[in-house]
Parts: structure tokens; C-alpha cells; sequence
């Protein structure tokens, strides 16, 4: 029997109240939003990132990224010291010869600069040397201002795309132009040349859709094709493999986030680029894929073919895995919000989760994923689980304690000790760069969320499971 | 402003994270934006620590920014207390507070009124010292704290102990090999009869730091952690210090001499040499293989070493004085400190470089073409992309330099570990060398081994089978030699004839 089969269970009988949310104080851990250069470079391959800020930032990326900082990144910092705190120096000078010298050795289709926590506070204008630098030096140069004053971890990207949204052209200029805009159709159809001679029959004639979020050149092909099974075309994709191929938006095309983190990107879209949002829940997961294909289809009034059988095959496939978790609960403490679509899935994989930690909770964007979360509760049969925005991590461990969850998903800072006091860990960030999106990587997540339970069941009769004294818990 | 790509000393707010957390019951509260906590990410992997990691933010948002920081940071200061009754709180600026100026001072005095357990703000400015100046300051702060504290109660211990007694200075959380260095140097206290009063700042507790001045002198084994404190107590208490890092056979004896005599001052009649003369000859291998015919092998081989100013300094010594190696260059990022550090291994390396720029140390790495580097994770990196075999000597550090098995630099098990690593690092090169020259790779391309691969000039086909016949670890020297050769003469391609006049005209 797989999941699917499964489902309608004892639909009725679970508690039907509405999701709870709380807020608690903010005492979190997570990584600093700068963190997103690392995978935006590594995606938009002729830029290059500047984080104009202190040591601080730099030994944070130097740290967090690891060995991706010896492969010759395209990203620096631009160190404040003390002359440009006190304003002695000037800010526009200084910033023209650092970003000179980055187009004398890098020559980058693009500068974009992350203000951090100091350009914050001592008010660089950065928005505003922007332009004049960029007419200057002949580089595009894009403002984000991704600080840990406020945004958490991944949505940096949202702060990045947001400032991007605003570059995307507004009308293809030329023939040559468009195809070149097309990158993405090619790439599709590479070792099929042919098949342009019937390209647009394929699909069914809907307004142009543009998707939004990074996800690795792997992941964007098999959405791009789930979509053009049902006959959708996605017209373009922010952020594309270069900066130079940013997708075309006119008013009036239709915008879809593949990321729960989006929600400035998203909103940007929709106020200063006059798009649609299509308002769905995450392709995370092959409940999440088959919900967020099934909701374009209905955008676009298409009937959709296959789905249901698609879903259940990727069931069937990972019912191994899917059995080590069924039964087992699981505590998301939250730094990374792509917290309610990952406890969805768990969910749907027949886990059951208490609580739901997460940096920042925009019921707008994520509504149609709550609603999703709030549904797969019932059909599953077990109780809604707690949303605590801005959590506690102190509380947090003393509900962990009380609850005795079969695993936490955690950052890399509780993870060590947890698991020395018997508590089976998974350390978040590597959701959010592992693939784990669409059909294709149901696996790939259940892996990562099973591997803590495989490797301590290999342990289990050792007898090793709490490995600090007694007295030192206090 | 600077463009950097890379440090090699984290910001000061780590170095005072490093000391505080170091102590046992010591809670630090960083005055920091979402994100700075990464210090806790560093200690629970590094480290592989199963405690958490006793640090916490107390948030600066959008609101501390609007409206200052008000009750926030007192409100954390006492939770903390309450929470997990901490012996000392320490209050951590980092470079955001630095600029909001906020009076950190009043919330600490404000805060002490409720707390249980002790506060202090940590003395240190995000923009005028690194993470190791900082580490020091912060270490001298609480030693001075403490040891005030217990004056003014009265609780000043008279006297010394009745044996001769150390403290031990500058052990630290995320030091490097810090662990594995304070055992050997337990042991060797013992071996020489000496009781250890203290060892701080790591394992200890603030309780301890009254009782100090009861050692009959101070051991401080790294250059950049310990000196402020060792340099306060013997201003307070006539404390003498021994501050020579016992790194390799030589330098310890050199240590231990430095006890004895301050010992011998005291009027205790002890004298090391026939321990000294037992271990280097018979104990520790490192004397001995100094002379071993393999040694033998290494004499005049070209080495780098680059870290921070003990380890590289100490480090340079071996390779030259106990080795025979050939020091090319000797380098150290602690800039504040480069007088200290030219003084000790100018006599023995040729060139001495102080730059914290990962850059110009690879340049100059791609110029010398030394046999082997000894340097930090950076210039492990910078071997791999140059074809040089590399041994981590130094921090910045990564999980595998906190190895789970006993490796300490100090004493005499580090000199024999020390052996193993220079060792290791030359005998890999040599051994990936004779595989290409009996052809283990032909396949391979010609090895650049400058810094950045492009050249002007071409190679003809006969001129590129020629260079490839040339044994690997030559290659690189030939290539840009010839290269040199062929620009000077207004050759655009070089073919094998050219070459050969390369050769001869430079002995290439």
C-alpha cells in the first residue's frame, strides 16, 4: 500500500481547528542573509557579488562556505575600516576604485552590491551611488540590501531578486534578441534540433508565465518540463544562468515562486512589474509538484493529465524510505522558512509534527501552502502543529526535552549537542542546498531526512545514546 | 574601503567568544544583528563539542536601531543569569554596536544590579584590534577583574604554593592543537616536578583566578594569547614568566632552562639538564632523526612557512635549525606584532614576509617554488592549485586540524609530531615526482606554476613534447625560464630549438 492509497484514512475524526500561530522573541540562530552570494554567484555565472560591510561578514562567508571560497569566487567584500565608518573617506570614491578594479580582472555583466548591518546603520546611500557608478564605469550594478537587521538566512535571495525584478526588460527588442532570451527552450531542446520545426503546438496558448527563485540548472530543467507536459510554456526564469538573459516582463504576464522565501520578489512583481501571482503551494515534494502544477493548470484552464498517477509512482518508489519515518515525529526549530512546505511533505510521508519554527511567516504569500499544510493534517489524521514565527531557541530545547521529538531539524549550532543527549539531528541549511524540488527529488529529501534514523539504528544497540553526564545538563 | 576575498584573523568579537567561552560557567551575550551567532556553528563543529556553546545574541534589529537598545540588553543579561546561573556573564561588542555607541558600560552596571552572577563588558573595539589581540585583551580583563575582586574581599590567598607551581596561560577553545598542547604540557610540568596551580583560560573556572598569584611563576606558550595577563600579574605579584614556546627539541630545552633558572631564583635547587640531555637523545625521536639518513635526504630542499607568529616562527627554527631545510621564506599575518616576529627568524630564512593577503603569499609560493609549505589551510590551498605539497602549521583552521587522536606541537610528542608532518610533506612530493618521471601521468598538461596560467607565447608542437620530457618537478622552472628567454629574444613561438638555447644561454 502506498501513500496515496492511504490518505483518506480518518479524515474527519482529527481536531479541525485552524492553524496556531505564535510569535516568540527572535533568540534564534541562523545564518546571516549575505550567505546567498554563495549559490547566486554560482547560478548567475557573469556576476559578481560585493558585500560591502566589516570582518565580521567576511569571516562569516569565509566560514560558511567552506571550500567554495578557494575555488576563486566571484564575490569579495568591500571592508569597511574606520575612515569609512567616520566618513572620512568617500564613500563614492572608494566603492569606484574597488568596483573598477572588479571589472579590470573580473569583467561581470553585473555588480551587485549586498549592503550589510553597517551600511545600514551609517545610511550609505547605496541606492543612490548605484547609478551614477554604473553610468560611470558602463557595469549594471544591482542594490540588495540583505542584513541580518532584517531578514534571516534565505531571504537574502528574496532581497537579490526583488532588486533584480526591477532589471528584468520590458520588450523584446529584436528577433536576435529573443532568441537569445530563449536560452532556456534551447536548453531544452538540445539533441532535438529538429523540433522547432513544431514548437508552439506543444503548448497550449496561455498568457507568458515567468517563474521566480534560484534553483540549481538541474532543477529548473525538470520543472520546466513537468510544465510543458500539461502544455505550459515558461517563458523565462528569475534569476537565468547569466544576467544578461533576464526574463522579458510586460504587464499582465503571470508569475509563479518555486521558494516560500520570496515574498518581497513576489511582491515586486506584482506592484512594480504589474504581473499576476499565481498564488500556490511549494513544488516541493510530489504533493507539493503535483499542487503546484495542478494550480497553474487551473490558471490557465487546463485539464491535467497524469498527474495523479505521477504522484503516486514517486510514492511507490520511496516507500522504503518513507517506512523508517511513518509513525516518527519531527520538530522543525526554523532558520531557513522553507519550514511549513518541508513539515507539509513530512506530514504527507506520515510523520507527525509539533511544532513549526520560522524566522518569518508571510501568510499572504505562503497562504496557499498553509491551507495545503492545513489540509494534509486533516486527510492524514493527525493534529495542526504550532507555527512559532521569530522562535526562542532557549524555549525551543525545553519543549525538544519535553516533547522527545524522533528528530529535530536544526542548525549547526544545537546540532552537535542534541545529539550528544540522545536526540536524533538533521542539520537544516543542507535543504536549502540539496535538490529538492519537483518529482524527480522526493528522494533526495527523504535521504537527507532519514539519514540521521539510519545511521543510529546501525548504532542503536551500542548503548552509546546519551553521551554527556547527568550534571552536566544543568 | 579593501577588497578581500579572504582573512586570516577573524574580528575581535571571536577572540573574546574564544576566551569566554573557554572558562567553564561563563555565558557571552553578544550586542549583535541575526546572524553573528556563527561562532556557536564554528565551536559545535570544530570543536565537535556536545555542549551548547554558551553564547547568545542579544538582537539588534530595526527596532534597537530606531529606538536604542532600552531594557533589551539588560532584559538578555538577566534572563541569562536566571536561566543558567552563569559564574560571569561577559557582554561582547561586535562591529554593529561599535558604531551605534550605545552605552554598553551602563546596561552591564544596570544588569549587575539583578544578576546573581557577575558582568563585564568585554574592553575590546571591533575596529582597532583582530580576534587574537582581542582574545588577549579579553583574557587580561577577567584575570584582572577577579584578582580585584578578591582584593578588595580580602580573599587574596598569602604566599606561595609549598611545591613549585605554574600557571599555565593561553589555552584556549579553537586555538590550534590548543588540547592536545595543554596535556603535553601537564605532563611536562610533572616530569620536571612542577605542580600546576592553573590552567586558563580553558577548563577553568573564574573561581580559580583568585588563587593565581599562588604558582611561583607563569608559562605562557603562544605568542598571541596569555602576555597581557602574565605581563599584569607580574605587576601585581613580582610573577615571573617564561614566555618561549617549547615547540620542537631545541626550544624546549631552551624552556625548561628558562624554568630552571627561575626556580634556581627562588631558591629551589633543581637542574634539568640531565632530563633534557634523556629526552632529546633517547626519549623524543626528533634528535634522532635529525641525524637518520632520511633527514639526510631533506637537506637544502626548499621550504615556505607561513601562520601566525608562534607556530610559523617556531616552525621556521625546526625546519632550519633541526632539519637542514632550506627556509626560503619565513611569513606571519600578526601585522601588529611583525617586529617581535622578524627579530626571531631573521637569521634563519632568506626573505621574512608580514602581509595578512592571501595573495601576495601566493605569489610569492609561485615565485620561490619551494618543496613543501608549511602554512595555514589557505596555503594548503594555494600547494593544491601550484602542485606543492602543503602541512597545516597554523590557524585559520578547518574540522580536520581538531584531530580526535593525541597530535599536541608542544614538547616533546610535538617535536616527534612535527617530525611526522615536515616529513610526510616532503616525502608525498618526492614520491608524486618519481611517479612522473618513470610516467605515471603522461597524460597530464604542462604544469603552470604561476599564479595566473595564461602566457603570450606559444609552443610549437616539437617545443611542447620537449618540455613535457622534462621531469615534473622542474618542469614549471624551465617553462618560465624559457619563456623569459624566448621574450627577451623577440620570439613569439618556442619550439625545441629554443629551448635548447633557453637552456644553455640560462641553464635552465
Amino acid at each position: 500500500m502506498t501513500l496515496a492509497d492511504a490518505k483518506p484514512q480518518s479524515a474527519t475524526q482529527s481536531s479541525p481547528q485552524a492553524l496556531n500561530f505564535e510569535c516568540e522573541t527572535g533568540n534564534y540562530h541562523t545564518f546571516c542573509p549575505i550567505s546567498c552570494v554563495a549559490w547566486l554567484y554560482q547560478k548567475i555565472e557573469d556576476s559578481f557579488f560585493l558585500v560591502i560591510g566589516t570582518k565580521t561578514c567576511g569571516y562569516f562567508l569565509q566560514n560558511a562556505m567552506g571550500v567554495m571560497i578557494f575555488a576563486e569566487p566571484r564575490y569579495a567584500m568591500a571592508e569597511l575600516e574606520e575612515g569609512d565608518i567616520s566618513a572620512q573617506l568617500n564613500d563614492y570614491e572608494e566603492l569606484k576604485r574597488l568596483c573598477t578594479q572588479i571589472k579590470r580582472d573580473r569583467n561581470p555583466s553585473v555588480i551587485v552590491w549586498i549592503g550589510t548591518c553597517t551600511t545600514e546603520i551609517i545610511k550609505m546611500d547605496l541606492e543612490g551611488l548605484a547609478p551614477r557608478l554604473e553610468s560611470e564605469i558602463g557595469v549594471p550594478i544591482v542594490v540588495a540590501r540583505a542584513n541580518g537587521l532584517d531578514y534571516a538566512f534565505t531571504q537574502g535571495e528574496d532581497t537579490v531578486l526583488a532588486a533584480m525584478a526591477h532589471r528584468c526588460p520590458k520588450k523584446v527588442e529584436s528577433e536576435a534578441e529573443k532568441e537569445e532570451r530563449n536560452a532556456i527552450q534551447k536548453l531544452l531542446s538540445f539533441g532535438n534540433k529538429k523540433e522547432t520545426a513544431a514548437p508552439e503546438s506543444e503548448y497550449v496558448d496561455h498568457p507568458p508565465l515567468v517563474l521566480f527563485g534560484s534553483l540549481p540548472d538541474p532543477v529548473v530543467t525538470q520543472l520546466t518540463l513537468e510544465l510543458k507536459k500539461q502544455g505550459i510554456k515558461v517563458s523565462g526564469w528569475l534569476p537565468s544562468k547569466r544576467y544578461t538573459e533576464l526574463p522579458v516582463i510586460e504587464e499582465g504576464y503571470y508569475v509563479a515562486g518555486v521558494n516560500p522565501f520570496l515574498s518581497r520578489t513576489a511582491t515586486t512583481m506584482m506592484r512594480r512589474r504589474k504581473c499576476k501571482l499565481i498564488g500556490a503551494p511549494f513544488p516541493i515534494g510530489p504533493d507539493g509538484t503535483r499542487a503546484w502544477i495542478e494550480k497553474m493548470c487551473s490558471v490557465f484552464g487546463i485539464e491535467p493529465k497524469g498527474l495523479e498517477e505521477r504522484e503516486a509512482a514517486i510514492w511507490e518508489s520511496v516507500e522504503d524510505y518513507v517506512q523508517l519515518i511513518r509513525g516518527k515525529s519531527v520538530f522543525f526549530m526554523g532558520d531557513n522558512l522553507l519550514e511549513v512546505s518541508m513539515a507539509r511533505f513530512l506530514i504527507r510521508c506520515g510523520m507527525t509534527v509539533p511544532e513549526i519554527g520560522i524566522p518569518y511567516m508571510d501568510k499572504r504569500y505562503q497562504g496557499a501552502e498553509l491551507k495545503f499544510l492545513e489540509q494534509t493534517c486533516h486527510e492524514m489524521g493527525v493534529p495542526l502543529p504550532k507555527i512559532v514565527e521569530k522562535p526562542d531557541n532557549y524555549n525551543q530545547i525545553q519543549r525538544i526535552y519535553e516533547l522527545e521529538p524522533d528528530l529535530v531539524i536544526t542548525g549547526m549550532a544545537h546540532a552537535n549537542p542534541l545529539e550528544a543527549r540522545g536526540i536524533n539531528t538533521k542539520w537544516s541549511v543542507e535543504f536549502t542546498f540539496a535538490q529538492i524540488h519537483g518529482f524527480t527529488n522526493t528522494r533526495d529529501i527523504l535521504e537527507l531526512v532519514t539519514r540521521p534514523l539510519r545511521r543510529n539504528s546501525n548504532l542503536k544497540d551500542l548503548g552509546w545514546d546519551k553521551l554527556v553526564r547527568e550534571t552536566a545538563n544543568v | 574601503m579593501k577588497l578581500a576575498y579572504w582573512m586570516y584573523a577573524g574580528p575581535a568579537h571571536i577572540g573574546t567568544l574564544r576566551v569566554a567561552s573557554s572558562f567553564k560557567n561563563v555565558h557571552a551575550i553578544m550586542h549583535a544583528p541575526l546572524g553573528d551567532d556563527y561562532f556557536n556553528v564554528m565551536r559545535s563543529m570544530l570543536e565537535r563539542e556536545r555542549d551548547y556553546t554558551p553564547v547568545t545574541a542579544s538582537v539588534v534589529d530595526r527596532n534597537v536601531l530606531a529606538r536604542g537598545s532600552q531594557e533589551k540588553v539588560v532584559n538578555n543579561i538577566v534572563r541569562k543569569d536566571h536561566e543558567e546561573q552563569p559564574d560571569l556573564i561577559v557582554l561582547t561588542p561586535t562591529c554593529t554596536s561599535s558604531i551605534l555607541q550605545e552605552d554598553l558600560a551602563n546596561f552591564v552596571e544596570r544588569a549587575q544590579l539583578d544578576a546573581n552572577g557577575d558582568v563585564l563588558l568585554a574592553d575590546v573595539n571591533h575596529y582597532r584590534v583582530n580576534e587574537l589581540q582581542a582574545a588577549d585583551r579579553t583574557l587580561h580583563q577577567i584575570v584582572q577583574f577577579y584578582t580585584e575582586k578578591a582584593r578588595k574581599k580580602g580573599e587574596l590567598p598569602e604566599g606561595k604554593s609549598e611545591k613549585p607551581s605554574v600557571n599555565i596561560i593561553g589555552v584556549s577553545t579553537l586555538g590550534f592543537h590548543n588540547q592536545h598542547d595543554a596535556t603535553e604540557l601537564k605532563r611536562l610540568m610533572a616530569d620536571l616536578g612542577i605542580e600546576v596551580n592553573a590552567v586558563i583560560p580553558e577548563g577553568a573556572s573564574v573561581h580559580e583566578l583568585k588563587n593565581l598569584s599562588r604558582a611561583w611563576f607563569n608559562l605562557v606558550p603562544y605568542r598571541e594569547l596569555g602576555l597581557m595577563a602574565a605581563n599584569y600579574l607580574k605587576d601585581e605579584f613580582g610573577m615571573p614568566f617564561v614566555d618561549i614556546t617549547p615547540m620542537g627539541v631545541v626550544e624546549t630545552a631552551r624552556c625548561i632552562r628558562a624554568i630552571q633558572s627561575i626556580l634556581n631564583k627562588q631558591g629551589v635547587d633543581v637542574d634539568y639538564d640531565t632530563f633534557i640531555d634523556e629526552q632529546t637523545r633517547f626519549i623524543s625521536q626528533a634528535a634522532w632523526f635529525s641525524r637518520s639518513i632520511d633527514c639526510q635526504n631533506l637537506t637544502g630542499k626548499k621550504a615556505v612557512v607561513f601562520g601566525d607568529n608562534t607556530h610559523a616562527s617556531a616552525i621556521t627554527k625546526i625546519l632550519s635549525r633541526e632539519m637542514g631545510i632550506h627556509v626560503v621564506l619565513a611569513g606571519t599575518y600578526c601585522k601588529y606584532d611583525a617586529d617581535w616576529f622578524r627579530k626571531e627568524v631573521s637569521e634563519y630564512c632568506d626573505e621574512v614576509l608580514i602581509s595578512n593577503d592571501h595573495g601576495e603569499i601566493g605569489d610569492a609560493i609561485a615565485r620561490l617554488e619551494p618543496s613543501a609549505i608549511f602554512g595555514t589551510q589557505m596555503e594548503r590551498h594555494l600547494g593544491k592549485r601550484l602542485d606543492i605539497p602543503c602541512g597545516v602549521i597554523a590557524a585559520p583552521i578547518h574540522i580536520q586540524n581538531f584531530p580526535v587522536g593525541y597530535r599536541p606541537y608542544l614538547g616533546y610528542e610535538g617535536a616527534n609530531q612535527v617530525v611526522d608532518l615536515v616529513y610526510n610533506s616532503f616525502t608525498l612530493g618526492m614520491e608524486d615526482h618519481l611517479l612522473e618521471i618513470f610516467g605515471g601521468h603522461d597524460t597530464k598538461e604542462v604544469i603552470t606554476k604561476g599564479m595566473s596560467a595564461d602566457s603570450d607565447l606559444s609552443w610549437s608542437k616539437d617545443g611542447l613534447a620537449e618540455l613535457n620530457r622534462i621531469p615534473g618537478f622542474v618542469r614549471g622552472k624551465v617553462k618560465r625560464n624559457t619563456e623569459k628567454f624566448a621574450r627577451e629574444r623577440g620570439f613569439t613561438e618556442i619550439s625545441a630549438e629554443v629551448l635548447y638555447a633557453a637552456k644553455e644561454a640560462v641553464g635552465a
